[in-house]
């Protein structure tokens, strides 16, 4: 895997007017693949609006043209969220 | 049935079964990456499937939801098409099997989002943006496996040759449907040829156009797919859970 | 088996305040100024100074070689948990008994899924790869948390996960919210966060049967009685058995015992099993007042241990899942790097 499917770093733009910020890591054997499994493992509770996947060797980003079919699929799966189950009265420390 | 609940029941069920088989790779995919890849696709499918499930419910007017359409009717009574309930075959298959649905699906819902049903409209505005995102990945695959290996060229024509008969019955249009799917076609035949000449892949041509799915003649599969999915809600009828 | 730290008292906000408070002061103490330049020539001073200012290490300081080997079987051992940990869940998601149910359990598996990457990237950061480990738990050289070795029988099995053993892994998992490795700190804070929702939906599911059907019922306190003990196994082997526990409190890898998290565990279960309306299967659980803490019983110690040796009821089954769908899929991996490799040369012929 090391060599036939590199390490990338992975930046997540959290929010607009946020930097880019590490988030992790993932393997991928390209750039193209880096940048999807860069959004379903660093995004799915909505935490980007822009991605940048950084091999060894150069910077490849989502372009902001991407941005709504790339994001906005996390935007209805409230059920992620902790705060979507009842929590019946008198339980503590969940 | 009327026509607008029978074409939203079609839909819902497409959706359906297509998120069933696709969870069914869940710890089974052939990277780590990609299982949460297929999970998200198939939560997709999901919350296509339950938003169009309950619409559906609601046009018929028989005081049936989501659940009591997905969990109690037979598989005589599902009008998705067969192309959804083929079991999942190698990832190949899947991938020939989730390009052709996410190719037909987007210019569906791009249609929908425009139609004067409102309900309707939503959830295509908010589908064809989670089509384009599959269908992107099923290119991104379907490319890699065509233009990979020897072994993956292999596999991926067999999975193209497989499943394209199925892709016929995609285009006959329900009586009553806000959008006529044949309309589509062309757009489907566009994008498809696209990603199959980058992948080095062919077209089979063959005259089988398996169909039915629409009238709720399936094939085999389908009965054993809503046997394990539907076991558990029926076995506690009425029940909360 | 994890490790473990938690500040005594309850942060406000519950699991999520604490891991909130983690984060927290892993900012603060990286703002903190330790008074003392980078490190000299006295490497190991150095790394201790930084423990001791309760810094973090990050992956290209100096550390001893043991403090690496100890991390990467800690985090190594994780990740593993995480990824067969989805198989027992994963069981059901195909018999979800509504579509709502369907959604979160895909959801929350997928998670799992997520947690074991961003794990296995906080491990290779140590200098190992993630081809390696993956190796190491094919071949049985590394281990997984025991609980997976347990079927799951019903769908109040999947609740009883959510409450009892995601819960517990909770309890073990927010101190090392505040582990002294950079990597795997930060890693832990991303995983807590969401872990808080699967415990939750696994209590609601269960408050949901509890209150339901009285078949329904049956099968959730069916679920609690099998899945209570093998979850108090999951903080380890008591504090006498255990093994590297001083040498991981020291390097603040670990800050609380296996007994102590245990004790926890089961004062935070008592009045949830309460509201629930559940018995939990101990005779002789109760308040001791002059503990401040309830007595219980323990687990059955040489089951866990038979159960780590390979003789749980799926062991088997588990292993041989997952190197199936590895080995399946090797064919398509295989398949990716050669597509890029013709990539890069056509970018070079181009060039
Ligand atoms: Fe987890
Ligand atoms: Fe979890």
């Amino acid at each position: 895997m090391s060599d036939s499917s590199p390490l990338w770093e992975v930046f997540v733009r959290a929010r607009r007017g946020l930097a880019h910020t590490h988030v992790g890591s993932l393997h991928a054997p390209d750039a193209e693949l880096a940048l999807r499994n860069a959004r379903d493992l660093y995004t799915r509770r909505q935490e980007g609006v822009s991605i940048w996947v950084v091999p060894a060797s150069g910077i490849t980003a989502s372009s902001p043209d991407e941005k709504d079919a790339f994001f906005d699929p996390a935007a209805d799966k409230v059920y992620r969220h902790p705060t979507f189950y009842e929590v019946p009265e008198g339980v503590a420390h969940l | 049935m009327n026509g607008p609940f029978a074409f939203t029941l079609a839909l819902g069920d497409d959706a359906l079964i297509a998120a069933q088989r696709l969870a069914e790779w869940t710890t089974r995919a052939p990277e780590m990456e990609e299982d949460i890849a297929l999970a998200n696709i198939a939560l997709d499918q999901l919350g296509a499937a339950r938003l169009l499930l309950s619409y559906a419910g609601e046009l018929e007017g028989a005081g049936r939801d989501e659940d009591a359409l997905a969990y109690l009717r037979d598989d005589r009574e599902f009008r998705n098409c067969l192309l959804v309930e083929l079991p999942n075959g190698d990832f190949a298959v899947t991938m020939a099997k989730l390009l052709a649905l996410s190719a037909y699906q987007l210019p569906l819902y791009t249609a929908l989002a425009g139609c004067a049903d409102e309900r309707l409209a939503a959830i295509g505005a908010k589908a064809r943006k989670e089509s384009a995102y599959h269908l992107d990945h099923a290119a991104l695959w379907v490319k890699r496996l065509g233009d990979g290996t020897e072994e993956s060229h292999r596999r991926m024509q067999a999975g193209i040759d497989q499943v394209w008969p199925y892709v016929h019955e995609l285009f006959a249009a329900p009586p009553g449907a806000p959008v006529d799917p044949a309309t589509l076609r062309g757009d489907f035949d566009t994008t498809v040829a696209a990603v199959l000449a980058e992948a080095t892949l062919t077209l089979p041509d063959s005259g089988w156009a398996p169909g039915g799915g629409r009238d709720g003649v399936h094939t085999e599969h389908l009965s054993y797919l809503l046997a394990e999915m539907q076991v558990l809600a029926r076995a506690h009828p009425g029940a909360r859970w | 088996m994890y490790g473990n730290d938690f500040s005594g008292e309850d942060a406000p906000g519950g699991l999520l305040g604490e891991v909130e408070a983690a984060e927290a002061a892993l900012r603060a103490a990286a703002e903190r100024d330790r008074g003392a330049a980078g490190p000299g020539e006295d490497l190991a001073a150095y790394f201790a100074q930084v423990i001791d200012a309760d810094q973090k290490i990050e992956p290209r300081d100096w550390m001893p070689e043991a403090y690496r080997r100890t991390l990467i079987r800690q985090i190594a051992q994780h990740a593993h948990s995480e990824i067969i940990g989805m198989q027992p869940e994963g069981n059901w998601i195909s018999r979800a008994p509504s579509l709502k149910r369907k959604a979160i359990l895909l959801a929350k598996v997928q998670d799992e899924a997520g947690h074991g990457l961003y794990l296995y990237a906080a491990a290779e950061t140590l200098g190992i790869s993630r081809d390696e480990l993956v190796d190491l738990l094919l071949n049985g050289r590394q281990k997984y948390s025991s609980i997976f070795n347990y079927p799951t029988l019903t769908w109040a099995d999947v609740g009883a996960i959510g409450w009892l053993v995601d819960g517990a892994a909770i309890v073990n998992q927010v101190p090392l919210c505040r582990c002294s490795y950079g990597p795997y700190a930060r890693a832990m804070i991303r995983v807590c966060k969401e872990e808080s929702f699967h415990q939750r939906q696994g209590y609601e599911i269960l408050h949901v049967l509890a209150h339901g059907t009285p078949a329904q019922k049956a099968m959730a306190q069916d679920a609690l009685d099998r899945w209570w003990y093998p979850s108090l196994a999951m903080f380890g082997p008591p504090d006498g058995d255990s093994t590297h526990s001083a040498q991981s409190m020291a390097w603040k890898i670990k800050r609380f015992s296996n007994d102590e998290l245990r004790q926890r565990f089961v004062d935070m279960c008592v009045g949830q099993a309460e509201v629930l309306g559940l018995t939990i299967p101990d005779p002789d659980l109760r308040w001791n007042d002059e503990r401040q803490a309830y007595d219980f019983t323990q687990p059955d110690y040489a089951e866990l241990m038979q159960v780590i040796s390979g003789n749980g009821p799926c062991n088997r089954e588990r292993m041989a899942h997952r190197r199936h769908a590895h080995t399946e899929g090797a064919w398509v991996r295989e398949a990716a790097a050669a597509y890029a490799a013709k990539q890069k040369n056509k970018e070079k012929v181009a060039a």
